[in-house]
């Protein structure tokens, strides 16, 4: 059989149903019809198996070849077909063929081809993105339980006692210092706590048996602290020598709130009124902010020193400028009345000069994150408790704030997110201050239960603050050669 | 009308699922933004069909050659391939498979099943690809899709259209879904997706 035999009678096939023998069989099954059509065409196209192979030895009495027996005439028939025609293989096989590629492809490549119209169906829009994503990715809920990559333990580090501490909250009585010695006002006492060391140490004890210390500040160096107390006295007292130094009065109601700004000590009095002290001169006191007309409570500089935040029991935030306007008055520059109770928690964000974080008393219990150059209140959270105090974390973006009830707890948020960090609870009354050791990984907090509890909460990694110190030391050595 | 269906009418009718096929799958799978949908009432179901006048077109450039071939009975199978594009990658792969009884081609004999019955397989086609949502992985990627028809070999492949390969989903798993008959094609659905690489 000539090579195109094969496919011309399978069209022929499709196209006419009727004549051929082979139409009976299913137009779908293609290998058997092309098997019977194509293996002897002309003489028995009906007929296969049998008879085909019968048909050369019948065939034996030709007189040009006596012997065909010999010739192994079906072996020869077979490779010349095969030889001709590749395509025909035993049926078998090609059922095999045939099974392989429906496998593989899914369809067989005979029988079909698979179209489709050039070009691509445009694209979604850019930026598209599937709302199922919305609908089937399960996501915590921004700020309640995101995950922080550090542990923060639950538990203090170290509790200590602090008996007859004042349970009020217009005081401030907590201080750590650069030089790591933590300040305690106890009632009428002052104690140094080594934390090195932690060796303790009597500063100072009021003369008067019904006078107390209602606040202590430490100087930024951390040699020199500064005492306010109930007889409206700022005192001054030199750590190294355990001695006081000054003993400067102005105020006429007692000193609940202190801050420094270099040589400057600013003192917040009962009377509402803020005096700065320039303790270099004898004229100590240099001005008189008169902002608020209740109690300050929170006061602090900011840490270039261009502003003082003062919070008082007027619900009043007041900023003011390091230095008097032209009239020769301090005035405020942003005034924030949006708290409804007394704001005593006042913090500078250490990375954002001008973010400051304020807490509102029991009838606020708002924590208001403000800039004050704008006078925007950037955010605001309901702390669901009273807010004694705030401070910035200086090794993660986030701030610690203390409660008073029902939970007396510290919570950590994170900025400028706002969300919850976690909640560090044990004291059994309200917290009445927090301050930071000066490395930033510890928070001291000193709560009406008479105890001071130390919290590493803000431990920095060990790879971030070995590159930290790295950084340092170059510094430093940068410094040595200027010198030299 | 029952039992007076001529074969151009059970042309269409085949003809319609995969319209409202596409569609349907376009919309479930989020390859589209839904806002570019809207509702259509169809076979006692609303059906979302693009309002997308460049995707439209290309649709009703697919579907009424594919009309045609079903017309003819030279339609294998439909396939609509869902790949992402970043990567090209086949994430999903809808196929129907399509039997037309090449017998009923000249017959003119009316066929003896209504209308509402084939409308009610059509119908729960559609069902079950809004269904199938609920198990299909999400498509995480930006996502385009492809038509391919697979034809009788001896069609002469028309103006505008290509031969294309199979694009099958490297390791994927397949779901049978229900199959419909208007008596002269019978379709068999299923969707094969690309499992999870992480067991």
């Amino acid at each position: 059989p000539c090579p195109g035999a094969g496919p011309a009678q399978r069209a022929v096939d499709s196209g006419m149903p009727g004549p051929s023998p082979a139409a009976g069989l299913s137009p779908m099954k293609p290998a058997n019809r092309s098997h019977s059509s194509s293996k002897t065409p002309s003489r028995t196209p009906g007929k296969p198996g049998s008879k085909i192979q019968s048909t050369p030895t019948k065939a034996g009495g030709d007189r040009y070849i006596p012997n065909r027996s010999t010739l192994q005439m079906e072996m020869a028939n077979f490779l010349l077909t095969k030889e001709n025609d590749p395509a025909e293989e035993s049926p078998t096989k090609k059922e095999q063929q045939k099974a392989w590629a429906v496998n593989l492809n899914g369809f067989d490549i005979e029988e079909a081809k698979i179209l489709r119209l050039s070009g691509k169906p445009q694209n979604a829009p850019e930026g598209y993105q599937n709302n199922l994503k919305v609908l089937y990715s399960q996501k915590t809920t921004p700020g309640s339980s995101r995950k922080n990559g550090r542990y923060i333990p639950s538990m203090p580090d170290r509790i200590l006692d602090a008996p007859e501490i004042r349970n009020d909250y217009y005081l401030n009585l907590i201080d750590w210092s650069s030089q790591n010695f933590l300040a305690v006002a106890l009632d009428n006492s002052v104690y140094l706590w080594n934390h090195t060391s932690g060796e303790i140490i009597q500063l100072l004890q009021m003369e008067h048996p019904d006078d107390y210390v209602s606040s202590v500040s430490w100087i930024k160096e951390g040699n020199y602290l500064a005492v306010g107390t109930s007889n409206a006295e700022v005192q001054l007292w030199d750590i190294q020598h355990q001695k006081r130094l000054r003993n400067m009065i102005s105020h006429s109601s007692r000193v609940g709130s202190l801050s420094w700004n270099s040589y400057i000590l600013s003192s917040g009095a009962r009377a509402g009124h803020i005096h700065h002290h320039d303790v270099r001169v004898a004229e100590h006191h240099v001005a008189t902010l008169a902002g608020h007309t209740q109690e300050v409570c929170g006061l602090k500089w900011s840490l270039d020193g261009r502003y003082l935040a003062s919070g008082g029991n007027d619900n009043l935030v007041n900023i003011w400028p390091c230095t008097q306007g032209d009239s020769g008055d301090f005035a405020p520059v942003q005034t924030f009345s949006q708290h409804q109770g007394a704001v005593k928690a006042v913090a500078w964000c250490p990375w954002q000069s001008n973010v400051l974080a304020t807490g509102g008393g029991t009838s606020d219990r708002h924590i208001r994150i403000w800039n004050v150059c704008s006078g925007t209140c950037l955010s605001a959270v309901d702390a669901h408790s009273q807010v004694c105090s705030i401070l910035w974390s200086t090794n993660y973006k986030e701030f610690i704030s203390g409660h008073g009830f029902a939970q007396n707890q510290l919570v950590i948020w994170k900025y400028p997110t706002m969300a919850k960090v976690t909640e560090l609870r044990g004291h059994t009354a309200r917290v009445l201050n927090l301050t930071m050791s000066p490395d930033g990984a510890t928070v001291a907090s000193a709560a009406a239960d008479e105890t001071l509890r130390l919290w590493r909460c803000f431990e920095m990694d060990p790879i971030k603050k070995k590159e930290k110190e790295k950084a340092n030391s170059a510094k430093s050595s940068i410094i040595h050669q200027g010198i030299r | 009308m029952v039992g007076s269906l001529t074969r151009e009418d059970l042309s269409s009718l085949s003809g319609s699922l995969p319209t409202y096929g596409i569609n349907s799958i376009l919309y479930q799978r989020g390859i589209y933004p839904p806002e570019t949908f809207t509702r259509v009432q169809k076979y006692g179901l609303t059906l979302l069909v693009t309002t997308d006048p460049e995707l439209k077109n290309y649709l009703n450039n697919v579907v009424e050659q594919m009309k045609e071939w079903l017309y003819k009975c030279i339609v294998q199978r439909l396939v609509v391939v869902i790949s992402s594009i970043e990567n090209n990658e086949v994430l999903e792969r809808w196929q129907f498979d399509i039997e037309c009884d090449k017998t009923a081609k000249d017959e003119s004999a009316p066929r003896e099943k209504s209308q509402k019955a084939i409308q009610d397989e059509i119908r729960s086609v559609i069902r079950q690809i809004t269904a199938t949502v609920t198990f299909l992985p999400l498509l995480e990627t930006a996502c385009a899709f492809d038509l391919l028809i697979y034809t009788d070999k001896d069609l002469a492949v028309p103006e505008k259209w290509e031969e294309s390969g199979p694009q099958f989903i490297a390791n994927s798993e397949e779901v049978r879904l229900r199959s419909f008959t208007t008596t002269i094609h019978k379709v068999n659905s299923m969707v094969a997706y690309k499992k999870d690489s992480f067991p």
